[in-house]
Parts: structure tokens; C-alpha cells; sequence
């Protein structure tokens, strides 16, 4: 991402200090993942120490230190979807696209994560790829809805 | 939408509006909650705009796309006004049907309604569905019948009445003592009376102050902030503003989670529009009132939720929780002191000023008036959002309205209050639920997250489940929070994996008294719940566990064996096709055989075995039985004996 | 600033307002050990080792003394079951990351901890902050920081800044009750290949 729509973001919330989260939850959703040359962007015209920038974020989830894949799986871990069977259908998307959550497989394919809760519980267990929804899932269907994301 | 300048013109704009609305006219409500939107509702709203628009009914007949109505398990829904009429699990392939038969015959579609499971009995009115007709929605009235992207039908059924009502016939203490009065507690799980935290933020000095919504509902499984806020945010605005007059607040926030988008995106549209109407900003109705509220978004920290980490993140930190004293009504936000109350709270805030004290209090148990929220979820057959006047027993929320537990399983337990939360067993199912009941067998209301488990679901793995919660939303400052839940979690796993040593328990109840007592916030405080209860009531599953090696609810893949009994196999072969592991030897008319040494327990075989042979079976706590030698594995069918 | 009376262990205190119950036991000579505490910082109460139970308007409650203020007619006691359990509790979790560390040990024996209660943990930083907050609120530099969360929370130079700034400095070092902090530097500084040193 460029230093000028970096700039574009920061000025929407007129370069308040205080807007550092919201300014990178901005630049995460468009840029899927947070470079190193960004944060030091972002620290430097929010007049924010690198430190703070690192720990925030390293401590809140929604943030990506390194890029995703063509495809984010994200499979929901909420009590009710646990309870559901969600645990099984976790380790069968690990076993079908080799990344355990937090990874990327190396092709750039698949991104995983975990997710507690989208508040669907009434299709659980669900699993959210690239902004769809998958529900009712279990380890027997979850390749055939694998196949479907090239 | 032009300015409304007085409480005169917003009364006239409402007449106008009310003019226009023929109470017998036909129109047609879609639920386009989140849950719903993932069911395809855009698709079920797409049909019925094309195909209104292809009977050249476009004009006649009214579609609204509305918030969540609650019965997610049956959404999309589809209710056919002024009968009321409800479909259920609607698909876009349906609506041709429902505009031609009811919208202009008048003919309701049997296969679209609710059918009672134990009578087939079909229903057609919602508020006959026993899973509608036993709550008490008030909150939730509004849901299925305001589109939450057009503040005229808020307006419509009396928005900003409640409002125009604090700003002008009343002082900012009398609004305060009106919510004293009526007995509200805080909806976001602590239950810490509304109107003393109003009154204590009024009282401290200073002239800048905020309030502030908190919207992070991080409890998995509870999503009922994120309906209201999705279908009817007027409704937490109109509440928020009052709130504002009352404390002396001129800036206002509401901290959504960034993982609600629809909530985050209703919210501005409603802040919009209400700014355009004059139900925001300066000189509010002409009363003199100022005030502005901006939307902050979580970035995926459930500590965030604590109050106190809310101000921090706010501020552009990362979410720790700060000590209390000083409290966030004495010095909050930037130091000022700070109203903080949840999405649900401040949604009851217009009812109880158009209506009243009593009127609240009179709904509810002597300490807990009026409403609550639930969402009921889990191992239960109406899944949803159910709201229900407190003290209703969680009998007729479980079994009443949500009609049970599906496939003929057992109850075993209700979990309620999220992480901070605990086990309820049946023995305690005649219980009225607020926030006082519950709280005396090991559990708390919570801010609502209601997960009904049945006999398959092990509760030492629900401890388990709730602090690997815990320990990946631990902020990591305080040291019998970090430290513990470390400690805690380790014991746990090797409890579930067959490692559980005789001290374990000992120790855990040694480290539920560190981190219970010591911790630096509610999260920490709260975190042994868990634990705790389900040691209470199922001990001796946690005694198998260590002692026998055995899960009783044959659900731990390090304690169970997937087994197929030689005497009920047909070789069917469904489940050798879809093993993942290619863990299953057998062939045509070969009885099948797991070899467990490839098995990797994902239990696709069970799942898949069909219903009239159940031939897979779990095995738990024993040997698995030596595989029959393949000899004896062939299948002689009867029809082929000559 | 108002006279606030208070009761500690028994002693008749007389503190200034805003003083936290550490401060006013001090100013009596009674001992509360503490880890995360300096007087040159602003308290931060992580370590939970100050804990004490204080009674003060018809309630009872465990409080963080370095960080709970002290109020008019509080009755507080800094040693009992109740305490020292917990005391004991928080010194086991830390010795399974810092056996070795001195101050510890004295505080294990006093407590009667077990240093082998729970399983070796790989990171010998007991997370005191004491490094983190001396480079903020000190020397302004903010060369070090907290990362992550939770049982991942650990500290981190930030290599931007601690190649400038740490070579002529280091008044952190002194400050760590468990020397992870030297360990972490030179590592970083070699991991990294700081500029100036």
C-alpha cells in the first residue's frame, strides 16, 4: 500500500493519535495484512512510538503481520458451534489444506483462522471462506466445499 | 429528511407518517439479520423485489427488509402481513409461489410453516409458534417490523418519542430517577443498577463528559447485541441520547466489534439519519440539548468487552484493563468521567421513559425487572434470540420455547454467562432465570448466551474449551491470570488426553482460588467459573477421566476408539469411501474393519454409517475388541442362500 | 491534601489522601512484598504479590496495595491464610519460568513455595514490566515493549529505536529481577545487527 492512501486514511480521522487503531483496522481490511513499511508509516504521521504501534498490533486479533492467502477460511470456535462438533471439522480443514490457524499454506492458497463466534449459531458449525458462509459442517462435506475455492 | 426542530413538528411528522400506514394493507417483512443474510436471505429479497415488480405489485404491496426475528434456527422467515402470516426456512425458489398463492390469493402454503414436532400439527400465525407465543418481546417488537436503514419506520412506531418526552417535560434528574425507579440493571452481564451509575456520573463534576456504548459482545455464542443493533439501532441512539441528557454528556461512542460489519453498517446509516432529522447534533429538537456520538470499531480483543480495556482501546491503546478505584463514572475516558452500559441496556431506556417505572418493574422478579435477551443455542431444536420476562424458568426457555433437544438426546446441562459463566444441570432446570438465581448454583446470567449441551457433550472439555478461550483473550498483565489459566489449560489437556494425574484436581481448585481472588479484572476473576462448576456437578466426569482413562460422553479423540460391530455391518461401504484417513479395510460384502492405528478419530464414519445398521460405535475407557479374522468377514446375504 | 486514618495490622495509620495502602504501609515500617514495584514508575499492579484484604464500608475485598488508595477507616491486614496462599500460589506460577532469579527463591522460602509445583516453562521473564515502563516513563525512549497477549505476552526491543538508544544507556538492566532482559537484548542484538554497537 502506497504512503499516499496511507496519508488518505490517517486524514479521515484528522491524524488523531488516539485514531491508531481505527486507522489500521482501515488499512488491514484494504490491504489484507499489515507491512512492516506501513507500520512505521503510520507511526510516524500519528506521531505514535513504533513500540505501541508493534504491541498493538501483536495484542488485537483482527490485525495480519503477513499476507493471506487467495482465500481466507475462517472457522468459527464459539461455545455453540463447539458443542456442535466444530473441533472435528477444524481438524479435518488442517488435514485438507496441510496449515494449522494462523498459517498460510504455502502456495498463497488457503489462509486459517479461528474465529470465536459470528453469531450464526443457528447454522453451526460454521465455517466463513472468503466472506461466505458454509453451515451445518461437518468433517464429511468440509472437502467437498474445499473444492470449490481454486 | 428534513430538520425536526420541536417535539410539535415531530408529533405532526408522525401523524403524517402513521396516515400513510393502512393498518389492513398487505405487505411483507424479510429478516435480514446477519444469521439470515448467511442463509441467503439477499437472494429470498431479490425474488420478492422481481417478482412484485413483475405482478405490477410494486406500489400495492409493501417488503421490508427487516433486523433479526429472532428464530434463526427457521430463517430466512418470511412473514406475510396484516395476518402475520410466517414461512419458514424460505428459499428465492419460493417466492414466486408465496407472491402468486398468499400475497394476492390469500392462500397460506403448508409446506412453508412451522410444524409441531410431536403433533404435525402445521401453524401459521407467529405469535401462535410456541417458540414465539411463550416469550415476552418488547425489545424485540420492534425487529420484524422497522427497516433499520429508514428512520421513518422507527419514527413510525413512536421513535424518538421517549426523547422528545426526557428533552422537554422532564429534568435530567428526574430522568435518572425514573430509571432508578424502574429497577434496570445493567444488561451486559455484571447487572449493576442503571440508574446509580447514572446518578454517580451525574453527581461527579466536570463539564465534559461521555457515554458510551458498548457493543464488543464477545461472549461466543450470544449475538443478541448484534440484532439489536442491526435491526433496530434508533432504538440504543434514542436511549444513548437520553442517557447523555441525563448525565450531562455531550459526546457519545459505540464500540462495535469490527467482526458485526451489518451492525457497524446500520449503526452509521441510523447515525445519519438521525443527524439529518435533528435527533443529533446541536440543539436538539430546539431543546438547547448538544450531543454527538461516533462509531468506534473493536479489532478482535474479547477483553475489550471489560469496561475499563474499552476506554483504553478507545484511546488508541492496546486493551489492558486499568484498577478500579478510580471508577469510569469518577474518571473514564481521557480521565472524564464516563457512563459505559451495554447495547441492551440502553435499548430499554425509550420504554421505560415513554411508559414508565412501574411499567418496567412490574415485568420481571422484585430485583430484576423487565426483559431479557437470550440467545438459546446449542444442542436445542429452536436455535435464536428469545426474549422472555425474568424469572421464567430455564425449563420453559429450554424445553418451551426451544422446543427441546433434537435427535431424542438427553439434556445434560445449559451453560449460561459466557467464560465468566458455568454449568447448569438439570436438577436445577425449575429455576427462574435473573441475575440473582442463577448466580446461587455456580453460574451467572451473563449478558445472555444461553448453550444447551446434551449427553455427548463432555464436560471436562468444556472447561477445557473455555480456557483455551481465556487464555487466547487474557490481556497477559497480571500474573494469576496469565500464570494461571497457563497452568490450568496444561492441566485440562492432559486430563483430556489421557494424562490426567490424581493431584490434578487438588491443584486446580488451588489455582481457582488465586486467579479468582487475585486478578486484576472480571476476566481473570471470573475465569475459574468454568472450572468450577463443572467440578461441582460432574465431578466424577472428571474422576473417569484421570482414573480410568475413560470419557463418558465418548467425545475426547485421545480417550475413544471408533469401533464397527461385526454383528450389525452390512458393507455397505459408505463409510470406506468416505474415510479421509483410508483407515477402513473392507470391501463388497466384506465386514469392514477400522484400523486404528491409521485412525485419526474424526468420526466420519459414525456420522455417515447409515441409521438402520448404526454399526459404528465409540468405544471408550476399555480395549478395542481384536479385529475377526478375515475369514469370517464375508456377508452371506439371506436372499442369496440357496 | 485531606488526613485519611487507617488501620494497618493493628497499627493506627495516618495517611494523605491519594496515597496508595503500599505508601502508607511503608511510611509505617510494615513490609508488603512486591515484584512489579518501583518507586520511580508509576505502580501497575500486574504482579499481584502486594495483595491484601481490606475492610472499608462494610466490605471486605482483596486488593493490590500498590495500586488501591487508601480510605477513611479502612481496616487492612497484609498477612493471613487467605494472603499468604495467594502469595504462595502467584510465587509457584512464576518460579516454573524463573527458578533461578533471587528475589524469588527469598520470597519462595519465606512462603514455603514449591519451586517444582508446576512443569519448567521455556521463558525465564516473569513479565514484571519493569523494563518496558522505566524506557516510557524515564528515559522516554520506548526502546522496549510488550508484544502479543496473553501467555504470549513478552517483551521485545524494538530494533529501530534500541540500536540508537540503548548502547548508552542500559539503566534498564539493573531494574530485571531475572537478568531476561540482558539475554533478550543481546540477542536481539545479534539476531539484528544493531547499528551502533
Amino acid at each position: 500500500m502506497d504512503n499516499g492512501r496511507i496519508d488518505q486514511i490517517i486524514d479521515k480521522y484528522d491524524g488523531k493519535e488516539s485514531s491508531v487503531i481505527q486507522v489500521l483496522l482501515e488499512i488491514q481490511r484494504e490491504n489484507r495484512w499489515l507491512p512492516g513499511e506501513v507500520l512505521e508509516r503510520v507511526s510516524e504521521k500519528l506521531r505514535v512510538p513504533l513500540s505501541r504501534i508493534q504491541q498493538i498490533v501483536t495484542f488485537y486479533k483482527a490485525f495480519s503481520l503477513s499476507p493471506k492467502g487467495r482465500h481466507e477460511i475462517h472457522v468459527c470456535m464459539g461455545t455453540a458451534c463447539h458443542v456442535r462438533g466444530a473441533p472435528r471439522v477444524l481438524d479435518t480443514v488442517q488435514d485438507l489444506t496441510g496449515i494449522k490457524p494462523g498459517e498460510t499454506s504455502p502456495d498463497l492458497k488457503f489462509s486459517l483462522k479461528t474465529v470465536n463466534c459470528v453469531g450464526c449459531c443457528a447454522l453451526g458449525p460454521v465455517v466463513v471462506i472468503d466472506g461466505e458462509y458454509h453451515g451445518k459442517m461437518v468433517p464429511a462435506t468440509s472437502e467437498d466445499v474445499l473444492k470449490n475455492y481454486e | 429528511m428534513t430538520k425536526i426542530n420541536s417535539p410539535a413538528e415531530l408529533e405532526e411528522y408522525r401523524k403524517i407518517l402513521k396516515s400513510k400506514i393502512d393498518p389492513n394493507r398487505r405487505w411483507i417483512s424479510l429478516c435480514s439479520g446477519s444469521a439470515c443474510n448467511a442463509a441467503r436471505s439477499a437472494e429470498v429479497a431479490a425474488a420478492i423485489e422481481t417478482e412484485l415488480e413483475k405482478e405490477g405489485l410494486s406500489g400495492l404491496v409493501d417488503f421490508k427488509r427487516t433486523g433479526c426475528h429472532g428464530f434463526c434456527e427457521k430463517g430466512p422467515i418470511v412473514d406475510i402481513h396484516p395476518e402475520k402470516i410466517c414461512y419458514l426456512n424460505v428459499a428465492a425458489a419460493d417466492v414466486s409461489e408465496i407472491i402468486s398463492e398468499t400475497v394476492k390469493e390469500n392462500k397460506i402454503i403448508d409446506r412453508l410453516l412451522y410444524t409441531d414436532p410431536s403433533t404435525g400439527e402445521k401453524i401459521a400465525h407467529e405469535d401462535d409458534i410456541p417458540f414465539y407465543k411463550y416469550q415476552g418481546r418488547i425489545i424485540f417488537s420492534s425487529n420484524s417490523k422497522v427497516d433499520p436503514k429508514h428512520i421513518d419506520d422507527y419514527i413510525a412506531v413512536d421513535g424518538y418519542s421517549a426523547l422528545a418526552k426526557a428533552l422537554f417535560e422532564m429534568n435530567p434528574d428526574q430522568v435518572v430517577d425514573t430509571v432508578k425507579g424502574a429497577g434496570l440493571r445493567g444488561r451486559g452481564g455484571a447487572g449493576f443498577p442503571t440508574g446509580k451509575k447514572w446518578e454517580i456520573a451525574r453527581a461527579n463534576p466536570g463539564d465534559t463528559k461521555y457515554v458510551i456504548v458498548n457493543a464488543d459482545e464477545g461472549d461466543p455464542g450470544a449475538y443478541m447485541d448484534r440484532s439489536v443493533l442491526e435491526g433496530n439501532p434508533h432504538a440504543v441512539l434514542e436511549g444513548l441520547v437520553i442517557g447523555a441528557y441525563a448525565i450531562g454528556a455531550h459526546q457519545g461512542y459505540i464500540y462495535v466489534r469490527q467482526e458485526y460489519p451489518l451492525a457497524v453498517e446500520n449503526v452509521n446509516i441510523a447515525i445519519k439519519q438521525a443527524e439529518e432529522a435533528g435527533f443529533l447534533g446541536k440543539n436538539i429538537l430546539g431543546s438547547g440539548f448538544d450531543f454527538t456520538v461516533e462509531v468506534a470499531q473493536g479489532a478482535g480483543a474479547f477483553v475489550c468487552g471489560e469496561e475499563t480495556a474499552l476506554l483504553r482501546s478507545l484511546e488508541g491503546k492496546p486493551g489492558e484493563p486499568k484498577a478500579r478505584p478510580p471508577f469510569p463514572a469518577q474518571s473514564g475516558l481521557w480521565g472524564k468521567p464516563t457512563n459505559i452500559n451495554n447495547v441492551e441496556t440502553w435499548a430499554n431506556i425509550p420504554m421505560i421513559i415513554n411508559n414508565g417505572a412501574n411499567f418496567f418493574n412490574s415485568i420481571g422478579t422484585k430485583g430484576s425487572a423487565g426483559t431479557k435477551i437470550f440467545s438459546l443455542v446449542g444442542k436445542v431444536n429452536n436455535t435464536g434470540l428469545v426474549e422472555v420476562p425474568m424469572g421464567i424458568t430455564l425449563r420453559d426457555i429450554i424445553f418451551k420455547v426451544g422446543g427441546g433437544i433434537p435427535n431424542g438426546k438427553k439434556f445434560k446441562a445449559v451453560q449460561t454467562g459466557g467464560p465468566s459463566g458455568g454449568c447448569i444441570p438439570g436438577e436445577h432446570l425449575d429455576r427462574g432465570v435473573d441475575f440473582d438465581e442463577l448466580a446461587k448454583v455456580g453460574a451467572i446470567m451473563g449478558s445472555g448466551g444461553m448453550i444447551v449441551m446434551d449427553e455427548d457433550t463432555c464436560m471436562v472439555d468444556m472447561a477445557k474449551y473455555f480456557l483455551v478461550f481465556l487464555s487466547e483473550e487474557s490481556c497477559g498483565k497480571c500474573v494469576p491470570c496469565r500464570e494461571g489459566i497457563r497452568q490450568m489449560l496444561n492441566i485440562l489437556t492432559n486430563i483430556t488426553k489421557g494424562d490426567g494425574k490424581e493431584s490434578d484436581i487438588e491443584v486446580l481448585e488451588k489455582l481457582c482460588k488465586t486467579t479468582g481472588s487475585a486478578s486484576l479484572c472480571a476476566l481473570g476473576k471470573t475465569a475459574p467459573s468454568p472450572v468450577l462448576s463443572t467440578l461441582r456437578y460432574f465431578r466424577d466426569e472428571y474422576e473417569a477421566h484421570i482414573r480410568d482413562k475413560r470419557c463418558p460422553a465418548y467425545s475426547c479423540k485421545s480417550l475413544i476408539s471408533y469401533y464397527i460391530d461385526p454383528e450389525k455391518c452390512q458393507a455397505c461401504m459408505t463409510c470406506g469411501k468416505k474415510c479421509p484417513a483410508e483407515a477402513i479395510v473392507g470391501g463388497k460384502n466384506q465386514i469392514h474393519v477400522i484400523d486404528q492405528e491409521k485412525c485419526t478419530k474424526c468420526g466420519t464414519c459414525f456420522e455417515v454409517c447409515p441409521s438402520r445398521f448404526r454399526a459404528v460405535t465409540k468405544i471408550s475407557g476399555e480395549p478395542v475388541p481384536t479385529p475377526i479374522p478375515v475369514e469370517a468377514r464375508k456377508i452371506v446375504r439371506e436372499g442369496k442362500r440357496k | 491534601m485531606s488526613e485519611i486514618h487507617l488501620q494497618i495490622d493493628g497499627k493506627e495509620i495516618v495517611a494523605k489522601e491519594g496515597m496508595t495502602i503500599l505508601e502508607a504501609a511503608k511510611s509505617a515500617g510494615i513490609p508488603i512484598p512486591t515484584l512489579c514495584h518501583y518507586e520511580k514508575l508509576e505502580p501497575y499492579g500486574a504482579c499481584r504479590i502486594c495483595t491484601v484484604e481490606m475492610e472499608a464500608q462494610g466490605r471486605k475485598q482483596l486488593v493490590a496495595s500498590c495500586v488501591y488508595p487508601v480510605e477513611p477507616n479502612a481496616v487492612v491486614t497484609t498477612r493471613s491464610e487467605v494472603i499468604d496462599e495467594i502469595r504462595k500460589m502467584i510465587l509457584e506460577l512464576l518460579l516454573a519460568h524463573a527458578p533461578d532469579a533471587p528475589v524469588l527463591q527469598d520470597l519462595a522460602k519465606e512462603y514455603g513455595a514449591d519451586e517444582g509445583r508446576f512443569e519448567k516453562e521455556s521463558s525465564f521473564c516473569i513479565l514484571c514490566g519493569l523494563c518496558v515502563r522505566y524506557c516510557a516513563e524515564v528515559k522516554k525512549k520506548d526502546a522496549v515493549a510488550f508484544v502479543d497477549q496473553g501467555p504470549k505476552r513478552e517483551i521485545c526491543f524494538v530494533p529501530e529505536v534500541a540500536s540508537k538508544e540503548c548502547w548508552n544507556c542500559k539503566e534498564c538492566f539493573p531494574l530485571c529481577p531475572t537478568s531476561y532482559l540482558q539475554a533478550a537484548y543481546v540477542l536481539t542484538e545479534g539476531l539484528v545487527g544493531f547499528k551502533n554497537s
